[in-house]
């Protein structure tokens, strides 16, 4: 066997452990300083996006309201958001230009047909009625359960829709709920979607929860929220 | 012979292999979860393949001026750290440029990091070649892929809603193939499009064959 070929048989020396680890180290240090830099830079464009993309919403399902005030709803009723002491549920408040109370919006959740499905939807106390739904985060399916956020029959059946609570206050006077198309009987009937049923009746069934556990909540309080100082 | 090869020149092929003969979706067949999945409309398309591009020039980029530093052992493991550390740079990057784009791609973005282009890309090119072809090459790739995409994408919306971009194409009275917006149609768009180059490409290699018998026929 010739010398050349004998070299080849060797097996090549193994790097030593400490190499290994000092490179993956090294990669790993250079990796963590590059993620926490980015994060710690981009951290106050994302809150800002999240907020106007929350303000956005909440004038969307308050017809009318160009100013926003947050509450913390408590078991006194809501606080302001900015002295709350304790968590709770957020209440979004919407008033006109001249401070008027235009309604409040809520956030309410619930499985749909693929995800959970989370909306925002406004109440106008002086209707007792709901006035806006916006869809803020959905995973449905598109072209069929994806329009929940855009058929003009059901999005216009919420519009209005009937959130008055019962004689003793402790509940909606109406349920809500989604019927098939063109089917409403009751003040709080939703018109349904062909091809989007599961998510339909989702939007009826979280909206019906939220209202009936919230307004209750809200009942005696509206004057707290009345205007915008 | 490595040697070699390295000194070879950047020429314009460096580039175009990746979009054409060497493309990742169509010839390659690599990344299919991403354009299987996030191709419904053009808009995701081309932010997807945008971010896979960034994510892919940047990572070969620092593997191309790490290799020979990496030891062999260790290579995989440091190559999807870097991959990783990218992925999340443009995770951060979209969400702040866009939520709407944030919250359509989804956990796709994410999944960047497991797409084997990149690594494949990694191993097989960026690990043994120096920065400039690295680059080119990855930005040549990186454009076939994004090129791939919005194919699909493209005739998905255009199809399934009518649209391209959100503007309306069709009149009113098109019925829109929702299936095509749906997973099936994103495997059939896909092999409209494998047909249509394996098509071309046969054609191409029979007009090849059919020009060299006529040479040897002259002779």
């Amino acid at each position: 066997m010739s010398e050349a070929a004998q070299s080849q048989q060797v097996a090549p020396t193994p790097t030593s452990s400490l190499r290994l680890i000092g490179t993956l180290g090294v990669i790993a240090l250079f990796a963590g300083l590059l993620v926490v830099s980015v994060v710690e830079w981009t951290r106050p464009i994302i809150a800002e996006n999240h907020e106007r993309a929350l303000q956005q919403a909440v004038f969307d399902v308050i017809p009318g309201a160009t100013q926003r005030r947050d509450f913390v709803l408590t078991d006194e009723g809501p606080v302001p958001k900015e002295d709350a002491q304790e968590r709770g549920p957020i209440i979004h408040a919407g008033y006109t230009e001249d401070g008027a109370l235009a309604g409040v919006a809520l956030e309410a959740s619930g499985r749909g047909y693929a995800d959970v499905i989370r909306i925002l939807y406004g109440y106008d106390p002086s209707c007792a009625c709901i006035v806006g739904m916006s869809v803020l985060e959905s995973q449905e399916t598109p072209g069929l359960g994806d329009r929940i956020e855009t058929d003009p029959d059901f999005l216009g059946s919420i519009e209005g829709l009937d959130a008055s609570l019962n004689e003793d206050g402790t509940g909606l006077k109406h349920g809500i709920r989604t019927v098939d198309p063109g089917e409403r009987e009751d003040p709080g009937d939703i018109d349904g979607i062909t091809g989007a049923t599961v998510s339909a009746e989702a939007i009826g069934d979280m909206l019906h929860r939220s209202a009936d556990e919230r307004l209750p909540q809200l009942q005696g309080h509206w004057s707290e929220l009345e205007r915008n100082e | 012979m490595a040697a070699k090869r390295e000194q070879e020149p950047i020429t314009m092929d460096t580039f175009l292999s990746g979009i054409w003969r060497e493309n990742p979706v169509f010839v390659m067949l690599l990344g299919m979860c991403p354009v299987l999945a996030v191709t419904n409309t053009t808009e995701n398309a081309l932010a997807m393949g945008l971010a896979t591009t960034f994510v892919l020039v940047c990572s070969t980029g620092l593997v191309s001026i790490l290799r020979d530093f990496i030891p062999k052992e260790v290579r995989i493991a440091s190559y999807i750290v870097i991959i990783a550390s990218f992925v999340t740079v443009v995770d951060y990057a979209i969400q702040a440029i866009s939520l709407d784009i944030y919250n359509a791609l989804g956990a796709f973005i994410q999944l960047i990091v497991a797409n084997c282009m990149i690594l494949g890309r990694a191993e097989a090119f960026a690990s043994r070649k120096p920065l400039g072809k690295t680059l080119i090459d990855a930005l040549g790739v990186g454009a076939g892929f994004t090129l791939a995409l919005l194919c699909l994408g493209t005739v998905r919306e255009l199809l399934g809603a009518g649209e391209i971009l959100g503007i309306q194409v069709f009149a009113d009275s098109f019925e829109p193939w929702v299936i095509m917006l749906l997973p099936p149609g994103g495997f059939f768009v896909l092999a409209g499009w494998l047909l249509l180059f394996a098509w071309i490409k046969e054609r191409q290699n029979k007009r090849a064959a059919a020009g060299k018998e006529a040479t040897a026929d002259g002779r």
